[in-house]
């Protein structure tokens, strides 16, 4: 289907604004000037998406909890945000006495250091993406599994024992998770056979029927996509598996001692997260920047990836206001009985689809699978459960 | 030998004597880490993608992790009275000097019997992906058996623990 010039230009504009800035310089300084712009403008961009989120967030959850969200800064609330940071920023910032210095400083450093460093490999649009790294998907792992070292430094160096109860549930939370995380996303690197991003999402722009490839549309993608969803939830630290800042019982968990900039850093780096997990759900399973419907591939591929990524925001605020908090005993169980042999039987059924080969056997065959198990194993997890004809009781 | 690669050397080393000259325990595990790190992009500057990034996740996203957690379940973090020097250090010097002094001995002896190659090879992770797969599957299935050992001595310990508390 041949795009039209004006709508390919649109596709490609951020890559042409970059291009024209650039050639202003010595082509000896070119390339670097290209990735300052690069890192400049995800700098700039994510903080500010950050910003609007925290908005729909508190209006969000206030809608689903039937009350209006914050109303009195800006029209319908939207200038919340400016009065959050210029809060932030003048209020004092209190470091315990008997605290760590050094690590109490650095861990907010840490996490939001590490957590920008995901977006590097994240294709937001077609040629967009900062950094093309052939082993792409296993650098954002990475650095993912360094956040994890922030969370513990700051719960230790506080010195509460409050801070360091939270800092252990999230760490332990944390790591069960990043198993099936890393599991769920094997299975999309084996039906493409790279660990580059763009490769996957390029074998996801193709259509059959005007409708796309990509990865949710298949058994084994979607089951992977739930459990990547579940432990995405996870490894955030976000409702239903918020325990470790649970505000009703640790007082805020790892991050009680920050106050002031510190805490709107961590803050920053939790939401930063969200939205880089995201983004790299939304390139395994959902299909990149690539359109839903073959006659939509003319609106620019950066509007379709970031229109994926708040839904996906969306949804996370959804959950929040929706499910109870989960309990750190049935979290952990969650994850190693359940989650964890649902993503490696995952990986079977999608060995299965690769070698049962083209035609509608091998969608009846895995989808079958997928199904029994799931109903098989939360039969037998069901097992000890006896639930009864709910009782009311009322206030007399 | 370049100016990236002095950088990087002077972290790792800066990191690991950290890790054995602090006095507090849990300072010593993220000296430990900025040293893994060192070594995580000693190996990216060599173009070793799959090498760099798997060290960090490994060492860093579990062992590090793995350690933290050690100090945190014990009372490690305390430093003894004494302190952290043990009052053998000359012997242990003399003989890590001599295990230094033989392995380098034996890295320079067998340098020269190295194939010369031109160039610097680029490996790809599909090429790693075949050889591990390929030539070397049995030395994977090997760890794998051992790492499922591992996980079920770690289970087992554990209930172990449990049923003698009851």
């Amino acid at each position: 289907m041949q795009e039209k010039p004006i709508f390919e230009t649109l596709d490609q504009i951020f890559v042409l604004l970059k291009h024209w800035l650039v050639s202003f310089l010595p082509t000896a300084l070119q390339p670097a000037a290209g990735v300052v712009i690069s890192v400049a403008t995800i700098v700039c961009l994510f903080p500010a998406l950050f910003a609007l989120t925290t908005v729909f967030e508190r209006k969000g959850l206030g809608r689903i909890q039937n009350r209006i969200g914050p109303n009195r800064v800006g029209p319908f609330g939207l200038f919340q945000p400016v009065a959050d940071g210029i809060k932030s920023l003048t209020k004092e910032d209190i470091v315990p006495l008997s605290a760590d210095a050094v690590v109490h400083f650095l861990a907010p450093l840490v996490l939001v250091v590490t957590v920008f460093m995901g977006f590097a490999v994240l294709p937001m649009g077609r040629n967009m993406v900062l950094v093309e790294m052939d082993a792409g998907l296993l650098f954002y792992f990475a650095m993912g599994a360094s956040t994890e070292l922030s969370v513990f430094m700051a719960g230790w160096s506080s010195r509460n024992k409050y801070s360091l109860m939270g800092a252990m549930r999230a760490v332990a939370q944390m790591i069960s998770y990043e198993v099936p995380l890393l599991l769920s996303s094997v299975v999309v690197v084996m039906m493409t056979a790279s660990l580059s991003l763009s490769d996957i999402v390029a074998a996801q722009s193709k259509y059959t029927w005007g409708l796309p490839h990509w990865y949710i549309f298949t058994p084994w993608g979607f089951a992977g996509f739930v459990m990547y969803a579940i432990a995405t939830t996870a490894e955030t630290n976000r409702s239903p598996f918020d325990l470790p800042e649970g505000e009703s019982e640790l007082v805020a968990g790892y991050h009680t001692e920050y106050s002031g900039f510190k805490f709107a850093l961590f803050f920053l780096g939790e939401y930063l997260a969200m939205f880089s997990i995201s983004g790299l759900g939304t390139t395994l399973f959902l299909g990149g920047w690539s359109a839903p419907l073959s006659s939509l591939t003319w609106v620019p591929s950066w509007i379709w990836f970031f229109s994926k990524l708040m839904l996906s925001i969306f949804v996370f605020i959804w959950l929040r206001g929706t499910l109870p908090r989960l309990r750190q005993d049935q979290l952990m169980n969650f994850a190693w009985k359940f989650v964890l042999p649902m993503c490696l039987l995952n990986l079977l059924v999608a060995g299965l689809w690769r070698f049962l080969g083209d035609g509608w056997p091998r969608w009846v065959v895995c989808s079958a699978i997928l199904i029994a198990a799931y109903v098989a194993m939360g039969k037998m997890e069901m097992r000890s459960e006896h639930f009864g004809p709910r009782s009311y009781r009322y206030a007399e | 030998m370049s100016f990236v690669f002095f950088l990087l050397a002077t972290l790792t080393v800066a990191g690991g004597l950290a890790a054995v000259l602090l006095k507090n325990t849990v300072h010593c595990a993220l000296a430990l880490t900025v040293a893994f790190a060192g070594l995580a992009f000693l190996f990216l500057n060599l173009d070793a993608q799959f090498a760099g990034f798997a060290q960090i996740l490994v060492y860093i996203g579990a062992v590090a992790i793995l350690v933290v957690f050690a100090i945190l379940l014990t009372k490690g973090s305390e430093t003894p009275k004494d302190g952290v020097f043990s009052h053998t250090w000359l012997t242990g010097l003399a003989i890590a000097a001599a295990v230094f002094a033989v392995l380098g001995w034996a890295v320079i002896e067998t340098a020269p019997m190295l194939p010369k190659s031109t160039s610097v090879p680029i490996v790809t992770v599909a090429q790693i992906g075949n050889a591990l797969m390929g030539r070397y599957v049995l030395p994977l299935e090997i760890v794998a058996v051992l790492l499922t050992a591992a996980l079920i001595g770690a289970v087992i310990v554990a209930m172990h623990e449990k049923e003698g508390l009851e």
